[in-house]
């Protein structure tokens, strides 16, 4: 533990640390433009210099470690001015150097208000010009959709090219020229192929990269933030969600260290303008063949109507994948008051049950603890396209070294090596028996984790796969020691809490799969849709489809009434992640027109149906889930499965069959009807399908 | 002046063949075997008693240089790579130690090697040097040829030896931005610390040397220490290849010891200062990056480190560049601006905007376009870049406009004053620098 003295204050600071880092910790801000705590050391732009006494110049603090500072000859501790005038010059200087080149732009500049130069400038800049000369321009870059250029603005400090290529992992941006004509560019000037790429957004201390299609449409003083969680994968990233009136202007990441540290995927940050498109904003009913306006009366007695009349066994109800436990929880309330016992959470037909333990569904280990695993087997995921940032946090394990990836399931570029094990169920038999080499990888690492994704899980014998992944996790030393190696990769924000909340088949339910056969088959009487619209309703024959939701997508397209509900920015809603975290969400803006929070409409409809749900508030209602499950009220901690469940779902039957897996996620940008309805999403999921470059004519 | 029997380079002008044969004719590869059973840190102690300090510029001491690498191999290998990227202005004496004497630097690299416990050396050559690349090539193939380098060679010290060329880059001469190229990555300098002989080349213990320096480390060995020591000026030892260019009446390199006067060095070597020594102006005694000094200091001046560095220039690399008085010194200064500004890797800010910005501030005060105030701006712009930089760019790029506003302030203001009397476009007194 190395002591130093900053600006007159002995302090004792960590082994390992740099001079920036310990400045901190003794309270001394310290200017910085290219020093980011989560990428690689570039000491480029020399804002960050401060005085080290006994040195002849000044030097980047980023960049010294305090391991190299030695103590005077007696034993004084190395001395630090941060705020001498050499440094005051020190910092001027730099400053001035920055602002030389960098246009006056600031009031058509979408930074303007966050900007790190501005803000530096006003606390450690000089007030006048003395630059007489032409200013540099630089052309702007064509890097995507997602990303406005204004490289005129670059102040080089190559925070973006190091995220990309050390945690996004795709080397697709860099700097060319020398001097002053150096230039952050993508070379061939086509969009990034990251699913992260909108980090650098936030990443870019200038207004060089923006947001392209957040460009002029708001100031950060007029917007309204409010901090909530993400829903577009099963990660439950948290976000802030800035909102100028009704309108959700933009969204941005929020530090979490132990679900996604600082990054959200483009889906979670670009997915806003599918909030205003295609909502469904008042009810409807299907009058010969056509939707048409209805008031919720109307609607809510048109259902109570069929409700009554059905016998419970020929009333089912299927959850989607961005529903808050809340309204689950009501909807389980409403069904079992009618005496159904089909439900089902699982739109995909998931082997998990929450009668298997709740460690039989969880990502057992926790997200955090990808830092620590040497060894990983992945079972049909592409966690790239799943789940990005966590995807981003496995690379950057990997980057460390030490860690061996090993895949069963279908070949995706993930960035970062991996043995290619092999398709599907064989190569698991192989390895849960012990005859494969990535056995002995697992059984020699320190902390061995396997990540079994859906594509695995909802073939006709995913129960079975699970049950190998058990036996695995079991011989290969995942489950010893009170760790949990066995991990579920969810693609459903609402899937753990749906599953925590037992919204599966009762006693002789029906799951899923059954039920739009029931229905096609004419067994069904009444089908209620929370949201789902990912399983395939194009048959569901003279079922009386309910449909309740926010956009006009598949289920909306099948439904006989539509009761129009809150998307995820605009209630407080529970939302369990794939770790079994509890978070929650906020409202950032309110439902348009006549939409209603899910709760409150299922909670209406017990009123038609003449069997009051009870609980008339939103407290009420989180008092009696709370009794229920009482988890669900420890907002933000993680209540971990129990290892136990593993060791006997491993010694379950197991028939395996021959199909490889597939992919759980065609198509990055399209999971869900928020995104579809957004045209940004359509533009990046056209252009991922885009063949990457023109023919040549010499490219045989 | 330096008698012919102590020259080390004595085919520093291609008279002789530089082929294997000549060379160990003049003395090359001469008990180079009984050096190394002399052991590691005889040669190291050798290299330190002699005084030697690095030829590259900077004039740090060699043998203590060397001395930084690891004794024992933590199971890393240790390099040496020697700097061939010789590109600063001026500066002619590694293309010719490479052109006509190559055998003396391959020797230097063996035994700089086996004093560094490393069994890897790489030269790494500038790139527009074409043909020395492939003269000092052919050599090397000679010397493996005659197993006096190779795995098993007759010296019983496993020594490969490769040859890099570069792409031109004049960062790429310095030492961490070279090891980055020589990666096959982007020139541009390393953070330090870590050092080189820490982490260096692929993150291996590693010394880069000037070729200089590691070429006449063989004869130092063989006539001994105190031979070079007593050569020279006391912690300014030995000889010196020095470039005499600009208006002298026979530009030319030399050896010489170092210390010498610049006076003689000019007029027993280079036939005098065109139009007579009255005629100088100013001389740039190290190389484009130095400051210059004007010609009332001239005259007693000591050709060594330490003298210079307290008349607040430098021996840099001994590139002695005469400026007589036909020389229009605002747009020399200029020019050598243009070339930093060229040169400059962008990666830091002071550098990066700074260069761009003294060039053309001197290009406006070539003409006289300017105010005088921007003449302390000026020189304010040079020491925010001094010293503020990752690399010795920065410095390098700084001093040569320190040295004209130290020295030559009155030019300036008095082609200012005329364009003021007589504004015009073309400037002041003549045409602009075309800007190439």
């Amino acid at each position: 533990m190395p002591k130093l003295i900053i600006d007159g204050t002995e302090i004792e600071v960590e082994d390992g640390i740099t001079l920036i880092q310990a400045c901190e910790a003794a309270g001394v801000q310290i200017p910085r433009f290219c020093y980011h705590e989560r990428l690689s050391i570039a000491g480029n732009c020399r804002m960050c210099l401060v005085e080290v006494t006994g040195m002849p110049k000044p030097v980047a603090s980023c960049a010294l470690g305090v391991n190299d500072l030695r103590p005077a000859p007696d034993g004084t501790p190395p001395e630090i001015q941060t705020k001498s005038e050499t440094v005051k010059m020190a910092r001027e200087g730099v400053m001035e150097f920055l602002l030389i080149n960098h246009p006056l732009d600031c009031p058509i500049c979408d930074q303007g208000g966050e900007c790190d130069l501005q803000d530096q400038a006003m606390t450690y800049g000089v007030d006048a010009s003395r630059y007489a000369e032409n200013k540099r321009a630089v052309e702007d870059k064509n890097i995507g959709p997602l990303i406005k250029t204004m490289m005129t603005r670059c102040i080089h400090c190559t925070r973006c090219v190091r995220f990309m290529s050390e945690v996004a992992g795709v080397e697709e941006l860099g700097a060319i020229g020398r001097g002053e004509d150096v230039e952050i560019t993508t070379y061939l000037e086509q969009g990034m192929r990251s699913e992260l790429s909108g980090n650098v957004i936030d990443l870019c201390p200038v207004g060089a990269l923006t947001s392209r299609p957040y460009a002029f449409a708001a100031r950060p003083w007029e917007l309204r933030k409010t901090e909530t969680i993400d829903v577009m994968d099963a990660l439950g990233s948290n976000i802030r969600v800035d909102t100028r009136g009704r309108e959700v202007m933009r969204i941005m990441p929020r530090n979490n260290d132990d679900v996604n540290e600082e990054w959200i995927s483009d889906k979670t940050r670009f997915i806003w303008d599918g909030l205003r498109t295609q909502r469904l904003d008042q009810p409807y009913i299907r009058k010969g063949g056509k939707l048409r306006p209805a008031s919720w009366d109307e609607a809510l007695a048109a259902v109570a109507r069929r409700l009554k009349k059905a016998p419970g066994n020929r009333i089912a109800a299927i959850a989607g994948d961005l529903a808050a436990a809340e309204e689950i929880f009501a909807l389980k309330d409403l069904l079992t008051g009618l005496g159904s016992p089909n439900m089902d959470c699982r739109q995909d037909g998931a082997a998990l049950d929450p009668a298997k333990g709740r460690a039989s569904y969880l990502f057992n280990s926790g997200i955090a603890e990808i830092d620590e695993a040497d060894a990983i087997l992945l079972i049909g995921t592409n966690p790239r396209v799943e789940a990005a940032v966590l995807n981003a946090r496995i690379r950057e394990r990997w980057r460390r070294g030490g860690l061996s990836v090993g895949l069963i399931g279908r070949e995706a570029a993930l960035t970062y090596d991996y043995d290619y094990l092999g398709a599907g169920p064989d190569t698991l038999r192989q390895v849960a028996a012990g005859k494969h080499p990535f056995h002995r990888v697992l059984k020699r690492a320190k902390r061995p984790m396997l990540i079994l994704g859906q594509a695995a899980l909802s073939g006709s014998d995913g129960a079975a796969v699970a049950t190998l992944a058990a036996q695995i996790a079991s011989a290969t030393g995942m489950l010893a020691s009170g760790s949990n190696g066995f991990n579920i990769l969810h693609l459903a924000a609402a899937r753990v809490g749906g599953l925590d909340l037992g919204f599966v088949p009762g006693k002789g339910g029906l799951n899923t799969a059954a039920i739009l056969r029931a229905a096609k088959a004419g067994k069904l009487d009444v089908l209620y849709l929370l949201g789902a619209d990912e399983c395939n309703l194009e048959d569901l024959g003279n079922t009386f489809v309910i449909y309740q939701g926010t956009h006009g997508d598949a289920g909306a397209q099948a439904a006989d009434v539509i009761l129009p509900g809150a998307a995820y920015t605009e209630k407080s809603g529970t939302y369990v992640n794939m770790e079994g975290r509890t978070q929650l969400t906020q409202r950032a803006a309110f439902p348009p027109g006549d939409a209603r929070e899910d709760w409150a409409i299922i909670r209406a409809l017990s009123g038609h149906t003449g069997e009051p749900l009870a609980y008339d508030n939103l407290s009420a209602l989180r008092g009696a889930m709370y009794d229920a499950h009482p988890h669900l009220a420890h907002i933000g901690a993680r209540e971990a499965g129990d290892a136990a469940d593993i060791e006997k779902l491993s010694k379950a039957r197991a028939a395996l069959g021959k199909k490889a897996f597939g992919q759980a996620v065609a198509d990055f940008y399209l999971t869900n009807p928020i995104a579809r309805a957004s045209a940004v999403m359509g533009q990046m999921s056209a252009l991922a399908g885009a063949p990457r470059t023109r023919a040549t004519g010499t490219d045989g | 002046m330096l008698a012919d029997k102590d020259r080390i380079f004595r085919n520093l002008y291609g008279i002789e063949d530089w082929g294997l044969k000549e060379a160990k004719k003049r003395g090359a590869w001469d008990g180079t075997k009984t050096f190394i059973q002399n052991g590691r840190d005889w040669v190291v102690d050798e290299v330190k008693a002699s005084g030697l300090r690095g030829r590259g510029g900077a004039g740090f001491p060699t043998g203590l240089k060397w001395s930084f690498m690891p004794k024992q191999s933590d199971g890393r290998p240790h390099y040496l790579v020697v700097n061939a990227d010789e590109s600063e202005p001026g500066t002619c004496k590694d293309r010719e130690i490479m052109r006509h004497d190559p055998h003396l630097l391959i020797e230097g690299c063996l035994l700089a090697s086996f004093a560094m416990g490393a069994n890897t050396a790489y030269i790494y050559i500038r790139g527009e040097f074409i043909r020395e690349r492939e003269r000092l090539q052919a050599a090397v193939d000679e010397a493996y040829e005659a197993k006096l380098i190779g795995k098993k060679n007759i010296h019983g010290w496993p020594f490969d030896l490769y040859i890099h060329h570069g792409a031109g880059a004049y960062i790429c001469g310095e030492e961490t931005a070279l090891l980055e190229s020589l990666e096959g990555k982007k020139g541009q300098p390393r953070l330090k610390p870590p050092f080189p002989a820490n982490a260096g080349l692929y993150g291996a213990p590693t010394t880069v040397n000037n070729v200089e320096s590691i070429a006449v480390a063989p004869d130092i060995l063989r006539r001994g220490a105190t031979w070079f020591a007593a050569l020279g000026k006391p912690n300014n030892a030995g000889t010196k290849l020095f470039c005499i260019s600009g208006h002298v009446n026979r530009p030319c390199n030399v050896e010489e010891e170092m210390g010498i006067s610049l006076r003689d060095l000019l007029e027993r070597h280079a036939g005098g200062v065109r139009g007579g020594w009255d005629n100088l102006l100013a001389v740039i005694p190290g190389g484009s990056s130095v400051p210059c000094l004007p010609a009332d200091t001239c005259g007693s001046l000591s050709m060594d480190f330490d003298s210079l560095r307290e008349l607040k220039s430098g021996l840099g690399t001994a590139a002695v560049i005469v400026m007589d008085k036909s020389t229009d010194i605002i747009r020399a200064i200029a020019r050598l601006s243009y070339f930093y500004k060229h040169e400059s890797c962008g990666q830091c800010t002071p550098c990066r905007e700074g260069t761009g910005w003294m060039w053309r501030v001197l290009e406006r005060m070539a003409r006289g376009e300017a105010q005088k105030r921007e003449i302390d701006m000026l020189l304010e712009v040079t020491y925010q870049i001094e010293g503020h930089t990752i690399c010795a760019l920065g410095d390098a790029a700084a001093w040569p406009v320190q040295g004209l506003i130290r020295h030559f302030r009155h030019v300036i203001e008095e082609r200012i004053d005329q364009y003021a009397a007589n504004p015009n476009p073309d400037g002041a007194v003549r045409e602009p620098v075309a800007a190439e």
